[in-house]
Parts: C-alpha cells; structure tokens; sequence
C-alpha cells in the first residue's frame, strides 16, 4: 500500500491526533517546567521572577515531601503486592469450572468500574465507620474492638480500598493470560508425573510472567496519581499521613495558589512515572514487532 | 482490450532494488503467466501494474496510456487475491456488486451483471450468504466474480490458488482456463507453481530477483530455456546438470538433460549408474541414482520398470536433446 | 491445577467456596445497593440488617426531588459520550493511517502517543488550570470534554490500531481495485468489518470517562460537574446520610456497572494496550 497518495492520506489523517496530544501534553509540560522556575504565587500576581532551582530546593527538603514520597511509595507497594497475589489467586480460582462462572467472573470485576467517589465513601462510611460501619460490626461480634481506621490507621485505610479497586484489573488480566496457556503443556508435563505445585511453579507462574509485569507497570502508573479516594476521605490527613505526591502538588497549586512550588512537584511527579514508565513503553514497544 | 507494455519498469524499496528494470510486452487477450521463486519480485510486478504500489521509475501503458500515476480504480484492471480478500461482512452479491456500486452503476444494471456472473460461476445458489459461510473453491469463484462483473482491461491474479487443496487446484485451473477461452480478456497470472505456469500460459515470464529471466511459449521455454535458472526452474522433475569432464567434452561448462531424456538400460549405455532409491507411480518411474564419476540425476522412464536399490544402470541422454551451457550460465546454441 | 473435578460433589464444594470469596469481593456495592434501600435510621443499626429492614424507595425518591442530581447525572453523559464520539473520530483516521499506511516513525509515535497517557496529571495540572482559568473554561462542560477526549486518546487510537491490525490489508486493497475512494474505502469497508472493535473501544472509553475523577473535581465547581463531583460533595456531613449517599452512588455507577459488564473482554485490550490479549 506504499502509493505516494496512500502515505500522503496517512500522514495528514494522523496528524490531528498527534497534534492535538501534542498541545495537551507536551506545550502544558514545558509550561510547567517554566513555571517551576519561577517565583509565582496567584495571590501575588505581577510578581513573577526567574528563581532557579529554589523551588525545587524548598519541594525537595520540604518534610511534606518526604512524608508523601513515603506515602506514596508504601501505597503502590501494598497495593501491588495485594492486587498482584490476589489476582493470580482469584484468575486460577476463576480458571476451573464453576457453576456460573460467568456471572461470577462479573461479580469479581465489578469493582473496577465503581466510581473513585464512591468506592472511598462507601469504603469510610458504610463499611470503615468505627460505630456502625460493617467491619465494627464484625470486629465487636468476635469480641475484638472495632478499629477507628481513618484516625489510627487512615493510609491502610486508602491501601485497602484502592486494592479492591484494582484486584479486578489484575484478575481480569492474570485470568485472560491464564486461559491462553496451552493445554498441551499441562498435561505434557502431568504426563512427566508434575503435580499441581510443580505445576503451577515451573509452567503456570512463568507463563504468567509477563501479564504480571504488564500488571505491575500499568497499575503503577495509574496508582501513584491516585488523587480521588483522599480527596474525598481524608484530605490528605491527619496531619500528612495520607498525602501522596499527587495531593500535595494539589495542595500547592489549587490551596496555597503557589504555582512555581507546585510546578516543581509536578516536575517531580513526572520524573518518578517516567522511572516506571519507560520499562513499560519498552515493553509493549517489543510486543509490537512480535 | 487490454494490452499492456512496461517499459524499464523500476522498483526498490530503501536501498534494496526488487525490480531492477523490466520491460515487458503483453497483448490483448493474451495469458500471461509470472513464474519465479519466492521472492523474486513477481507480486510486486503484479503490484505496481495494478497500481497498489507507486513505480520508481519507468511507464506503465495500458492500452498505449501511461498509467503510473493514476490511482488503481482508474487503471481498468481487476485482481484476484490470494487470500480472496472477500468483504467479510457483505453476503456474496454485495461482494461482486460492490465495485458496481462504486462506479455508480444503475441498480438494474448491476443486478443483472452480478446475476451473469454468478451463472458462469455456479454461484446463483449462494447469492444471499456471506464469504464465511463458503468453501474455499466457493470463495475462489466469488473473488473472480468480483473481477469479473467490472469488465476489465485485465485481469490480475495473486497466487490465486495457493490456498486450495490440490484437487481443487486442478479443477480451479481448469475453470480459469475455460474462463479464458471464453472472455478473450487479457489475464496475468502470477505463480510459484511451474505446473500452472506451463498448464495455463500463453506466455510464461520467467522472473528470477526481479529480473526477466526469459520470456516465451511454454514448451518453448521447455525446449530452448534461455539459461541454466529457467531450465532448472521449468520442468519437473528438475533438469540433471553434468559438469566436469563429460561437459568439456561436448565444449561447455555445464550439460543439462532432462530427466525424461534419459535412454535407460540395464546393460549398456553412455553413463552408467547405481540405482538409489526407485519411486514406482505405476504409470512412470523415477529412479534416483547415482552416477559414476558424475554424481546424483534423476531418470524418468515410462510405464513400471522393475528396478530397486543397488541394481546397476546405464544412462544414454538424446543428443538432439541435450542442453550445453556456458561458464555464466547461458545456454549455447547447438 | 487443571484437575477436572473427579465427583460432580466435588465440583460442587468448589463453586460454593469460589462463590463465597466471589461475593465477598462483590460484597461492598452489594452492601451500598442495600443500604440504599433502607431508611437511615435503619441504615447505621447495629447489628447490621441484611434483608429484613423496611425497604424504602424514599432516598431515590429524595434524590431525583431535591438534589439537581439530573443536572449532573446529565453532565456525566454529556461529558463522557461527547469526548467519546470526538475522540472516534480523531482516534479511527489516526489508527487507520498507522494500521494500513505504517512508516519508519509509526511504533514510536505510537508509543509516544502511549507515553502521553503514563504522564501523571499533576506534571500538567498547574498550566492546564491557568489556561482554562484565562480561557473562561474553567466549569464548563466544553473544556471538560476537551480534557477527557484528549486524555483517553492514546487508548483509542492503541486499541483501533490492534483492532485494524487483524483486518487483512488485502481487502482494503480489493476495494481500492473495486474503484473505492479513501472515505468509501474506510466507511463500506473498514468500519464495517472493525465494528466490534469499535463498539468495544467506545465502551471502555465511556467508562473511563465517566469514571474520571481528577480533572473533574478540579477543573468544576457546578456547572459542569457530573456524577463524580456529586458523590464528592456527600463528603462532608459525616455519617449522617448513609443511605442517601448509597441510593445516590447506586445511581451514579449503576449504568457504567452494565457497560463494563459487556466489554469485560475488551477492557484487557484497551488497558494493556494490546499487550495482553
């Protein structure tokens, strides 16, 4: 398909896609890094100077910084390891035959498609409520005292419902992959006399491999911008116990209007996806010459 | 009508030249078959006369008009895909009407076309099904007839029955030919398969790494192959080539023979041999053997001959019909 | 792992065990479907009730009465089918170029494309908030749109893109021999056959959409703001609206909990960007 008409009607019909991400994206992105050279302050306009890098000095030794750098580590972590086990346990439940599967494959990826808004109220209050949520209920019938979570333990809190959140993303994934393993295989190697641990551990697991790792990089991406669940919950606190990179540059930008501080965490923001990101570009970019 | 000329045709992609310049001279109504070895640029030929790759350099004249740099509907020629390429989603009278339709064609018009061509193709029963619901010989024919209904200068056929079984390859080249007698239209065929080269052709071009091997009659080309590649190429089983001392007797660099121009006995002869392996197909043999001094040929004898591994031959080639070539590969006139 | 049950008891005792943990992931929404029926009073008894409470239709009555849940309920629509459509029409020519015209730079503009979509929103968050502010966009729904279409793009164009992949070229070539122009080419031809992938891809952009909860809690106050900011704004009064907040949550996700439900399959495409099939 290589006419000279035929290329040409393929540049021009992709052009506006690309330019259009490329407004979106790139021209925003240099104006944030102009920005977070700047002392710039909304309450203060008119007085706007070229400062350096002393907006990134003050985000970069800002305890605020560190506590949501910590934050937000430890939530992609937990929620890694809680989606990732999870959902390999779920895809090989799934993976048998099962009276009504498919409607119990539905009910398991539901969660995935609630709202952020409404997966953290339902979470704080109908289920988290330390008086009559569900789990107080639970805790008091098996005589333990109920947990107070969004004041002694507010960012376990947010870790769980942002991995039941994304437990369906994994499982829907882990299963997909999971159903593509060739039959073959396992009854070759049953055949070798493997029972289902060797099984699972010398064939199962690193065919799984790299639906784990395309798990891993994309909930990565999606989870260190997790912004709604603390918006609505916790604000962010108590104290800094709940805010993430994400929230903080909020913070910066839309509470205190300090744009050029904002800026320069949003710089940061960017570089740390950029870390995740670009195994995961390689990745797929291999994928697509396969 | 539907003659075509190339002239100096060029084609390459980055760096790599897949056609170096051809020139090419086919007449109406002729049928004209590419044959050539994987890769040796045949497709693309086919390609860049339909218009669905740009040439690099050199004209294209259907009908004496240089059609370069016209866009494929305009250049009056139809083609016959390898994979069908059939509008999956359309029922089969849609898929043969569809290029009426783009014409513009009256409904009246088109409907009667689309019912002519399904006669001549057996297709009237399956007018109102989709591709997915038919055979692959089913399919073959809805391709053609897509082809068909449009009238062409020409038309072009990809490999067309690579597809099929080999029993439904016979029948189809068959139905091709027969198609042929009947339409009189211009027809290029491209090919690996050197049988339906010989079967269908009027005219047999023979294409090696995009260059125009030789051009001819198919039992020309079986006769007087111009070189070493086309009398290797054309004819199964393939040539035997003598070179060494047997071939500088006779003033050449190689002496090619052709399997069925072996005089065969098991008792005197020119070259004798040590039969290897017999394969008995009832209405011929061929006799793998190796000759003395020579190494491996391959005998065609007619009917059954009671011969099997070990057992000594004699091989005598017909000297009207030996083939001498040169150091380079070209066939030295007799 | 692959033992087919050896009883049909066996098999029995399994579903069971898959349907409790099942319904144990699904339990929260079943939990906020219930509590949506219930009075409040009811709904912060201790010991919780399950099915035998009063049901009450009276929070949906509440909520589609006073609240201007319409208008936001409609917002969401407007939003997430508005930047959907636009984004098709964008995402088909863009993915048909580089499906069927593929050159040199294609994979890395695409992946480029797929690099936009990893940037996290807080790297753009402060330009992108002055612009709207100094453009008057700032709550209005054309500025939401605007935003949701071009932050879903890339996923549009990737999963068009695999989706055109698997349509052989040849039948777009037939209909070039057949006399088809570009746009006859790609409307009779193409989208015909890509259907499916279309219909999926349009789903799993609605949901995503619809569900998009940082841009419109930040670039809206009321106006423009769909479903996400309403369910927001129950955050405040603590505890003292379960129920209403339930029969309002169950509105709001209701409709995309159907959605997601039927383009399941297709969402592992769309989010892995074809990594995963």
């Amino acid at each position: 398909m290589s006419t000279r008409a035929s290329t040409l009607a393929g540049r021009v019909m992709s052009a506006p896609s690309i330019i259009a991400l490329f407004l979106w994206m790139i021209v925003p992105l240099g104006m944030t890094i102009y920005f977070s050279f700047l002392r710039y302050n909304l309450l203060s306009p008119g007085m706007e100077e070229w400062i350096g890098f002393v907006n990134y000095k003050f985000f970069l030794t800002d305890h605020a910084f560190f506590a949501s750098l910590a934050n937000t580590l430890i939530l992609v972590g937990s929620v890694l390891v809680m989606t990732v086990i999870g959902g390999i346990l779920l895809g090989l439940m799934l993976d048998q035959p099962i009276f009504g599967r498919g409607i119990l494959r539905i009910l398991v990826i539901s969660p995935f498609f609630i709202m952020p808004t409404v997966n953290a109220l339902v979470w704080k209050n109908l289920l988290m409520n330390p008086v009559s949520g569900f789990f107080a209920w639970i805790s008091t019938s098996l005589g333990l005292q109920p947990i107070d979570w969004f004041t002694h333990a507010p960012l376990t809190a947010i870790i769980i419902m942002v991995a039941w959140q994304w437990l369906p993303f994994a499982t829907l994934i882990l299963l997909t992959a999971l159903q593509s393993l060739d039959r073959d295989q396992k009854e070759a190697a049953q055949m070798d006399g493997a029972g289902p641990v060797s099984i699972f551990f010398y064939i199962t697991l690193p065919h799984l491999s790299r639906a784990i790792t395309v798990v891993i990089l994309i909930e990565t991406i999606f989870l260190l911008s997790v912004f709604a669940e603390i918006f609505v919950t916790t604000g962010g606190g108590p104290g800094l116990s709940t805010t993430n990179i994400a929230f903080l540059v909020y913070t910066q930008a839309l509470l205190q209007y300090d744009v050029g501080g904002a800026s320069a965490g949003g710089i940061v923001a960017v570089i740390l996806a950029n870390i995740v990101a670009i195994f995961l570009v390689r990745l797929i970019g291999k994928n697509l010459d396969a | 009508m539907g003659a075509i000329r190339l002239e100096n045709v060029k084609k390459t992609f980055g760096n790599i030249d897949v056609i170096p310049g051809v020139d090419l001279e086919i007449n109406d109504g002729e049928f004209v078959v590419f044959v050539g070895p994987s890769g040796c640029g045949k497709s693309t030929l086919l390609r860049l006369i339909a218009g669905l790759e740009d040439v690099t350099a050199g004209k294209i004249l259907i009908n004496d008009v240089d059609m370069v740099n016209e866009s494929p509907a305009k250049r009056g020629l139809s083609m016959v895909f390898q994979s069908y390429a059939l509008y999956p989603h359309m029922t089969v009278y849609n898929n043969i009407a569809f290029g009426l339709k783009m014409a513009g064609e009256p409904k009246a018009v088109i409907d009667e076309k689309v019912r002519n061509a399904a006669g001549i193709l057996n297709l009237t029963d399956y007018l109102e099904r989709r591709p997915g619901a038919l055979s692959g010989g089913q399919r073959q024919r809805v391709a053609i007839g897509r082809a068909i209904v449009r009238n062409p200068a020409a038309f072009l056929f990809d490999e067309p029955l690579s597809n099929l079984d080999a029993s439904l390859r016979v029948n189809m080249r068959l139905e091709i030919t027969g198609l042929h007698q009947e339409l009189k239209t211009t027809m290029i065929y491209v090919t690996h398969d050197q049988v339906e080269a010989m079967t269908m052709a009027d005219k047999i071009v023979v294409l090696q790494a995009g260059r125009v091997e030789q051009v001819g009659k198919p039992m020309d080309l079986y006769a007087k192959p111009a070189n070493k590649f086309v009398a290797g190429f054309i004819g199964s089983p393939k040539m035997n080539f003598i070179e060494g001392d047997y071939a500088r007797a006779r003033n050449c660099a190689c002496v090619g023979v052709r399997p069925e121009h072996l005089l065969l006995s098991t008792e005197q002869g020119e070259i004798a041999a040590t039969v290897k392996i017999a394969e008995h197909l009832g209405a011929e043999t061929y006799l793998h053997v190796n000759a003395d001094n020579i190494g491996p040929m391959t005998v065609r004898a007619t009917g059954e001959v009671p011969l099997s591994g070990n057992d000594r031959v004699w091989l005598t080639p017909d000297p009207e019909r030996i083939h001498r070539f040169d150091a380079s590969g070209n066939a030295i006139s007799n | 792992m692959d033992s087919k049950f050896k009883t049909p008891f066996g098999q029995f005792a399994y579903s069971v065990f898959a349907w409790i943990v099942g319904l144990t992931v699904f339990f929260p929404i079943l939990w906020m479907v219930l509590t949506s029926f219930k009075s409040e009073l009811d709904a912060v008894n201790m010991p919780p009730l399950f099915f035998d409470f009063n049901w009450t239709l009276e929070n949906y009555s509440g909520i589609l009465e006073q609240s201007n849940y319409f208008k936001f309920a409609m917002n969401s629509i407007i939003l997430s089918f508005g930047s959907t459509f636009l984004g098709l029409i964008f995402a088909v020519t863009c993915a048909w170029a580089m499906a069927f015209n593929p050159t040199k730079r294609t994979k890395d503009t695409l992946l480029w494309m797929l690099s936009t979509k990893m940037m996290p929103p807080v790297g753009v968050l402060v330009p992108i908030y002055l612009v709207f502010r100094d453009w008057g966009l700032l709550d209005t729904r054309f500025g939401l749109i605007m935003v949701l279409f071009l932050m879903n793009l890339p996923i549009m164009v990737w999963m068009l893109y695999t989706y055109f992949k698997e349509i052989p070229k040849d039948i777009l070539e037939a209909a070039r021999m057949d006399g088809a122009t570009l746009p006859k080419e790609i409307i009779f031809v193409l989208l015909p056959m890509a259907l499916p992938g279309i219909a999926s891809t349009m789903l799993l952009n609605i949901i995503l959409a619809w569900n998009e909860a940082f841009w419109t809690l930040n670039l809206t106050t009321s106006d423009a703001a769909p479903l996400t900011a309403f369910i927001a704004s129950y955050s405040s009064p603590e505890g003292l609206f379960w129920a209403k907040l339930s029969a309002a949550s169950t509105l709001a996700v209701a409709p995309i909990l159907i959605v997601g439900w039927f383009s399941q399959k297709q969402l592992v495409r769309g989010l892995t960007f074809g990594a995963v099939k």
